[in-house]
């Protein structure tokens, strides 16, 4: 008899049972998805945790565009993304391209260079605090003026026109390895015959990047990308910890607004608003990315 | 690649220490300065210690109690961990074999939990976990990431199943096992690289993750590592010699940990994340 006729004749006995899925089930409507569905509820009331509540249609989408501190925080969110999708996907590839040759330290390299992103970001920006500590001798401008580039001091948290690139600055230095990381997994699929053949057809050290290396990456591509910009536009911890939103609003996302929202002013039904603004923001790139990015990728 | 190792190579090994070396400047300020008393830091910020002191370290951990910290955060992790394994597996075993339309439509479901932001929840849960007297407890945090954290657990798993040959499974069956046998026995062991990937990526999520135990631990005996770190550097935010100590000991369990398993770690976050 074969496992065929088994199936059929027991009516599917190979196929786990439904209660494989039941503890999962619960604990992820418990946790995940009756929160979410309410949160999404009160978006639209006036909900502060004291009282009744009542449905206020789209007061608190007008509310956000009106509040200054918060459409200073989107702007600041986008802003934010942008910079560190470019600059920590840039900079990782530029590490996986050095370290993915023939370098003795390229082993030691890797370990160093991913290391930061296994540390607490809290613990993270803290350290980083103090590299952009105004004071002319201490962190980033001890160095500045000691490389003799003191004309480069900065307060680079409490200038307002700098904060939120300061901010980028310290995401990038914790996960520009972890993109490289990625990078260097992409760059290991590459087929070595296809460089020994680009080179036999005369292809110079650019092109064997831009026509050979380039178009097989972009798995890792679509990854990073995905990644980075998620995590921009989700950027709590870095910032609470580093400034706090501040100077004035100066360095405030979309994750410190509605923490404050929430916890310190009670705001509830706004502050779930606003997430649902970031919820909405995270789902669009996502699905923009899956379907751009994935319609580049070829195969080796 | 089979490259020889010539002199291109060497200007490039020379430049890639030479960015290493500026990117553990950080690192470099951390250790220095941990190792300084007061008078030192003032006068002589960044040169190396003349002579270094190690009363910052042990300052440091009696005053952010990091003993209980650390052990709250091991507690909470491991158990999360258990948790996330034993029922994200379960469930992506059913998820992967079950071809019928109402098994695709749950792990939609469940894939749906990784886009989604979970600050979108916050106050709901929140207030659910408050009602339910877990404020400040190991159990709300421990449900919290189990919960959290299974979307991307089972994909993990259903991913992994789906590329393993039914047979091994059906064989215990036809020979009378049942399904809960069949699965301890025969399918979880075989699903050993996967549970490594999702051991790796989860517990450091979990072990760095700072808003939700913020909101559910602060002030509270539980607290855990970065919430604890967060509170003592707002008390001593001016003494770095102190603070910086503080980070060194906070940091290094996590460390150490990745120093020792790094190929694993590494690979854990390369491949785990392939879609």
């Amino acid at each position: 008899m074969s496992l065929l006729t088994i199936r059929r004749a027991k009516g599917g006995f190979l196929r786990p049972p439904w209660w494989f899925a039941a503890p999962a089930l619960a604990v992820y409507a418990l946790v995940v998805l009756y929160p979410t569905a309410s949160g999404i509820v009160y978006a639209f009331t006036d909900w502060n945790g004291i009282g009744d509540s009542s449905f206020n249609g789209l007061d608190n989408f007008s509310k956000l565009l009106q509040d200054d501190a918060a459409r200073g925080s989107l702007v600041n969110t986008l802003l934010l993304s942008v910079a560190i999708v470019i600059v920590q996907n840039g900079v990782g590839l530029a590490l996986a391209l050095g370290v993915h040759t023939a370098i003795k330290s390229r082993a030691l390299l890797r370990v160093v260079f991913f290391a930061p992103a296994v540390v607490s970001p809290v613990m993270v920006a803290f350290l980083w605090k103090y590299v952009y500590n105004p004071a002319p001798d201490a962190g980033l401008n001890g160095i500045l003026g000691a490389v003799g580039l003191g004309g480069l001091r900065q307060d680079w948290l409490g200038d307002p026109s700098l904060a939120i690139w300061s901010v980028a600055g310290m995401v990038v230095w914790q996960f520009a390895g972890y993109s490289m990381v990625i990078f260097l997994a992409g760059l290991e699929g590459v087929p070595a015959e296809l460089h020994e053949a680009a080179m036999i057809d005369g292809a110079g050290r650019f092109q064997r990047f831009r026509h050979v290396t380039w178009p097989l990456l972009a798995p890792a591509v679509t990854i990073n990308v995905m990644l980075s910009t998620i995590g921009g536009l989700k950027l709590f911890d870095q910032v609470y910890a580093a400034t706090n939103g501040g100077p004035g609003h100066a360095s405030e996302t979309l994750s410190t607004v509605l923490y404050k929202q929430a916890f310190v002013f009670g705001n509830y039904g706004y502050s779930t608003a606003i997430a649902l603004v970031l919820a909405l923001f995270v789902a669009a790139v996502s699905m923009v990315q899956i379907f751009y990015l994935r319609g580049r990728e070829v195969s080796a | 690649m089979k490259l020889r190792y010539g002199f291109r190579t060497f200007l490039l090994e020379l430049v890639m220490i030479a960015v290493a070396l500026a990117f553990l400047f950080p690192v470099y300020a951390l250790i220095t300065l941990s190792l300084k008393d007061k008078q030192q830091i003032a006068s002589t910020p960044l040169a190396p210690p003349t002579s270094p002191t190690f009363g910052n370290f042990a300052d440091a951990w009696q005053r952010a109690s990091l003993g209980s910290a650390l052990l709250n955060s091991t507690v909470i992790t491991v158990v999360s961990l258990l948790l996330l394994i034993a029922v994200g597996s379960f469930a992506a075993y059913f998820l992967a074999r079950c071809a019928s339309r109402l098994g695709f439509g749950l792990y939609v479901l469940f894939l749906l939990g990784i886009v989604l932001p979970f600050q979108l929840g916050m106050i709901p849960l929140f207030k659910l976990v408050d009602s339910a007297g877990l404020l400040g407890s190991y159990q709300g945090m421990i449900i919290f990431y189990t919960g959290i954290q299974l979307p991307f657990t089972i994909f993990l798993y259903t991913g992994f199943i789906r590329a393993l040959p039914a047979d091994y499974a059906n064989a215990a069956l036809i020979d009378g096992a049942g399904h809960w046998q069949a699965f301890t026995r025969v399918v979880f062991p075989l699903l050993r690289p996967i549970t490594g990937t999702v051991l790796i990526l989860n517990a450091v999520f979990i072990w760095n993750d700072f808003f939700t135990p913020l909101l559910y631990l602060g002030g509270s005996a539980r607290e855990t590592v970065p919430v604890r770190i967060f509170a003592f550097v707002g008390q001593y935010v001016s003494d770095y010699g102190l603070v910086f100590a503080g980070l060194v000991l906070a940091a290094l369990p996590i460390l150490v940990v990745f120093l020792v398993l790094q190929r694993y770690v590494i690979k854990g976050f390369a491949s785990g994340l392939k879609g």
